[in-house]
C-alpha cells in the first residue's frame, strides 16, 4: 500500500478533528521519569474516573512524552485551559476532573509563566508532552511525515542534502561534525548497498536526552532517517539503542510496526521508487559502542571493539558498506530543517553552532529535567534561571558536561555561550548534552576519580594507553583521595593523561583524562588539600590519618 | 570459568529437545527471524537472558551450534558486555544506578548501606538466593537521583534508610512465611 500526500492529509485532519471535539484533553506524561512516579497507573484511574462520570465524549485523556520538569513528576497538562499540574496523587484525580472548565485546582497548579519554560526554544522536543508517542496519526496531525513526503517528491537526494548543509547542522552527539558534509561523503561513495544507523547507545552517565526523545516522539527518529536515506542512497537502517531502555525500544517498535503499515517507511514510500526499512538493534550495555566502528562491530554481533579509522564508515562501514551514521537528536532535527527550510534553521543559535540543543539538567540544582534551548545561550542563564539554581541555599561550584569525556566548567566561566568552541576551550565537550551541576558538596578529585573508574572499567582493552592508562591514572587519584599521595604523583597524573589523550585509539581513550585535567586546571588547590595536608574540603573523601601514612 | 567449560561440556545438546521447553521458543523465535545468522548472536543472547533470567553454558553451546559460531564467541560476547550475566539472579533484584547524578546524589552511601545491611557487594547475591544487588551505569533517571530498580521497579530520591528498608521487607517477608 502506498500513500499519497492527499491521504496523509485525511489522516491528520480527522486526527485533529478528532482532538477538537473534546472539550478537554488531560496529557499525562508517561516518559520515563513520570512513570517511575506512577504516572502509567495514575492515566489509568484518571481514564476511568472519567469513564465513570461518563464524561469520555468530551473529556479525552491520554499518555504523552516528556514534560521537561522530571523533579516535579507526575505531570499532567491539560488541554485547552494550558493548565501544568505537578507531584499529581491519586486523590488529586477527582478534584482536577471536577476543576475542569472552572478554574485550576491551585495547590496542584505548576506556573509555566517560569524561565524554566519561558526560556526554552523547542525544535527537537516540539511533539514531545504533545502528542501520544504511540499513536502515528498523532504525530501526523502535527505535520509528520510531511517533511518525508516534500523530500522524496519534490526534492533530489542532492538538493536535501544542501538543505540540511545550509542549516548548518551539526552532530548532536558530541563531536559536532558537520551533519551536511557526513552525508555528501555517504552519498557520494559508489555502492548499490548501503545503511543508516540511528546511535541511540546513549551510554554517558547524566544524559537521558536521546531516550525522551525515543519515548516521546519515536516517528520524528524514524522521518529523520528516512530522509537521510533518501539523501545518501540507502534502503536499510538500524536503530541501535541500549537495552537499559526498555521503554524506548518498545515505542521504537511500535512506531516502526505502525510506519510500515501505513506505507511510510517499507517499498514504494509515497508513489516513489524509493524503499526503506528500519530495524532495532539492542546494545548490551557497553559504553564503548557508541564509537561509531565499535556500534558497527556490535550491530554485526562481535565485541564492540573499535578499529581505526580511516577508512570511516562512509566509506566502510556495516559489514564494508558505506554507512551513514548519526546520533538521534540529529536525526529529530532533520524534519524540521526540511519543513521549515535550512535558511530558518541557521537563524537560530550562534554563527558556528547552529540550531537548538536539549541538555539533561541534573544533580544540585533545583529544576532537573529536560531542556531544550538556543545554541549560545549562557550557561549562568541555565543553571539559575531555566534550572533555578542550587537548592538548599548551597553554592555552585562546577557544572560538568559531555560526561566522562568532558570537564568541569567553574564558576568564572558561567558567562559563557554555551556552543560547541566555547566548550572546547574551556576544556570541556558538548558531548550528548547531560549537564550535572555540583555545589561545595562534592569533591572535584572523587568526581575525576568517578569518570576515571568508569573510563577503567568501560575501556574495551584493545589498545594499551587507554586499558593500561586508565587505570594508572585511577590508582593515582585513589592514592590522593585516601591521603597517601605525594606532590609528584600529580605531575604523573599529567604526564599519564597527556600520554593516554594522545595515544588511545578511539574517541573514548582519548577524552578520558578530561575530567582529570579540567578539574586540575581549576580546581588544582583541592589537590593540594588531599595531598598535603591530607584534608578533603567537602568532606568526601575518607582520608587516613596523618600519622597512618608514609 | 574454564573448570566448567570442561565439566559440561560433554552434555550433548538436542535443539528437539529444546524447543520442546516453551522458554526455548523465543530462543528459537529470535534466531529465526534473524535468518540463523551470525550477525543475529547478541539478539539472541538477550533473548536467552530474557527467557532464563541469565546465560549459562548449555544456552551458550546451544546457540553456538544454531548459529555457527564458535564457542569462544559466544563466550566472548557474553562476557564483553555488561548486560548479560552469567550466574543466577536472586529471587528479588535490585540495581542501583551509580550514573553522575546519582553518584553526586550519594548512590555510593545507599550501595554501601546494603553492603553494612546484607554482606553482598555488587554483583552478587545473598547465600539464601533471596537478593541480588546490581548496579546500572545509568538508569536515565538523573531527574530522579538517586535512583534505584527494586523488581524492575524505578524508585527515584532515595537514601540509604528508604533502600534498607525496601530490601528489608524482601527478606523480613520471606523469613516470616
Amino acid at each position: 500500500m502506498t500513500l499519497t500526500l492527499e491521504e496523509l492529509q485525511h489522516i491528520a485532519r480527522i486526527e485533529r478533528d478528532r482532538q477538537e471535539g473534546f472539550q478537554h484533553r488531560i496529557k499525562i506524561c508517561v516518559a520515563a521519569g513520570c512513570l517511575s512516579c506512577q504516572s502509567g497507573t495514575l492515566k489509568e484511574a484518571m481514564q476511568k474516573e472519567v469513564s465513570r462520570r461518563g464524561m469520555e465524549n468530551w473529556v479525552d485523556v491520554k499518555g504523552v512524552g516528556c514534560l521537561g520538569l522530571c523533579t516535579a513528576g507526575p505531570l499532567l497538562f491539560v488541554e485547552p485551559e494550558g493548565i501544568l499540574y505537578q507531584g499529581v496523587k491519586f486523590s488529586d484525580v477527582g478534584p482536577i476532573i471536577e476543576a475542569l472548565g472552572t478554574g485550576p485546582v491551585g495547590a496542584l497548579q505548576c506556573s509555566t509563566d517560569v524561565p524554566f519554560f519561558t526560556k526554552q526554544h523547542k525544535v527537537v522536543l516540539e511533539n514531545c508532552g504533545r502528542i501520544d508517542p504511540e499513536r502515528i496519526e498523532d504525530y501526523i496531525a502535527e505535520e509528520g511525515y510531511e517533511a518525508l513526503y516534500n523530500a522524496l517528491r519534490n526534492m533530489t537526494p542532492k538538493e536535501v542534502i544542501e538543505e540540511v548543509t545550509k542549516g548548518g547542522l551539526r552532530g548532536r552527539g558530541g563531536a559536532g561534525y558537520p551533519t551536511g558534509l557526513k552525508w555528501t561523503t555517504v552519498s557520494k561513495a559508489i555502492n548499490d548497498t548501503k545503511y543508516v544507523i540511528c546511535n541511540a547507545d546513549e551510554g554517558d552517565p547524566g544524559a537521558f536526552m536521546d531516550r525522551s526523545v525515543l519515548e516521546s516522539d519515536p516517528h520524528r527518529v524514524l522521518e529523520g532517517m528516512a530522509i537521510a536515506a533518501y539523501a545518501v542512497g540507502a534502503n536499510q537502517g538500524f536503530v541501535y539503542v541500549r537495552a537499559e531502555y526498555p521503554l524506548a525500544v518498545k515505542r521504537l517498535r511500535t512506531a516502526i510496526a505502525q510506519a510500515e503499515r501505513l506505507g511510510v517507511l517499507g517499498n514504494g514510500i509515497f508513489n516513489t521508487r524509493f524503499r526503506f526499512d528500519v530495524r532495532v538493534r539492542l546494545g548490551a550495555g557497553a559504553f564503548v559502542c557508541g564509537e561509531e566502528t565499535a556500534l558497527i562491530a556490535s550491530i554485526e554481533g562481535r565485541l564492540g571493539k573499535p578499529r581505526p579509522r580511516p577508512p570511516y564508515p562512509a566509506e566502510y562501514g556495516l559489514w564494508g558498506y558505506p554507512t551513514l551514521i548519526n546520533n538521534v537528536e540529529t536525526f529529530a532535527n532533520v524534519p524540521p530543517i526540511i519543513r521549515k527550510g535550512g535558511g530558518w534553521f541557521a537563524g537560530i543559535g550562534t554563527e558556528k553552532s547552529k540550531g537548538t540543543k536539549v541538555f539533561a539538567l541534573a544533580g544540585r540544582v533545583s529544576h532537573t529535567g529536560l531542556i531544550e534551548v538556543p545554541m549560545g545561550t549562557i550557561l549562568r542563564e541555565i543553571v539559575f534561571d531555566i534550572g533555578g539554581g542550587i537548592p538548599d541555599g548551597g553554592k555552585f561550584k562546577a557544572v560538568q558536561t559531555g560526561g566522562p569525556s568532558g570537564g568541569c566548567i567553574p564558576e568564572q566561566y558561567l558567562d559563557m555561550p554555551v556552543d560547541y568552541e566555547s566548550l572546547a576551550k574551556v576544556g570541556s565537550i558538548m558531548g550528548s548534552g547531560g549537564m550535572i551541576i555540583m555545589d561545595q558538596s562534592s569533591c572535584m578529585v572523587d568526581v575525576a576519580k568517578f569518570f576515571m573508574e568508569f573510563c577503567m572499567s568501560e575501556s574495551c582493552g584493545k589498545c594499551v594507553p587507554c586499558r593500561v592508562g586508565t587505570t594508572q591514572i585511577y590508582n593515582l587519584l585513589c592514592k590522593i583521595t585516601s591521603g597517601a599521595a605525594h606532590p609528584s604523583d600529580l605531575d604523573k597524573i599529567e604526564e599519564l593523561c597527556d600520554l593516554v589523550k594522545n595515544t588511545a585509539l578511539c574517541g573514548l581513550g582519548q577524552t578520558a583524562p578530561n575530567p582529570v585535567m579540567s578539574t586540575l586546571q581549576y580546581f588544582r588547590d583541592e589537590y593540594a588539600a588531599h595531598i598535603e595536608d591530607k584534608y578533603c574540603p567537602a568532606n568526601t573523601c575518607k582520608m587516613q590519618l596523618a600519622k597512618e601514612v608514609v | 570459568m574454564m573448570q566448567t567449560v570442561a565439566e559440561t561440556s560433554q552434555s550433548p545438546e538436542s535443539s528437539t529437545k529444546q524447543s520442546e521447553d516453551r522458554r526455548w521458543r523465543l530462543v528459537n523465535r529470535t534466531m529465526r527471524l534473524n535468518g540463523n545468522q551470525p550477525d543475529a548472536l547478541i539478539e539472541t543472547l538477550h533473548a536467552v537472558q530474557e527467557s532464563f533470567g541469565y546465560i549459562d553454558l548449555d544456552a551458550m553451546e546451544y546457540v553456538a551450534h544454531e548459529l555457527k559460531v564458535p564457542l569462544s564467541r559466544v563466550y566472548a560476547v557474553a562476557t564483553f558486555y555488561h548486560y548479560f550475566t552469567l550466574k543466577p539472579p536472586g529471587e528479588h533484584t535490585c540495581v542501583v544506578c551509580l550514573g553522575t547524578a546519582c553518584y553526586i546524589g550519594g548512590s555510593a552511601a545507599i550501595l554501601e548501606s546494603i553492603h553494612e545491611h546484607l554482606g553482598i557487594g555488587s554483583g552478587e547475591t545473598t547465600a539464601d538466593g533471596k537478593v541480588s544487588l546490581l548496579t546500572a551505569r545509568c538508569l536515565g533517571s538523573c531527574g530522579l537521583a538517586p535512583a534505584a530498580v527494586f523488581d524492575g521497579e524505578v524508585s527515584g530520591k532515595l537514601n540509604p534508610q528508604v533502600v534498607v528498608e525496601k530490601i528489608g521487607r524482601w527478606t523480613n517477608h520471606d523469613s516470616d512465611a
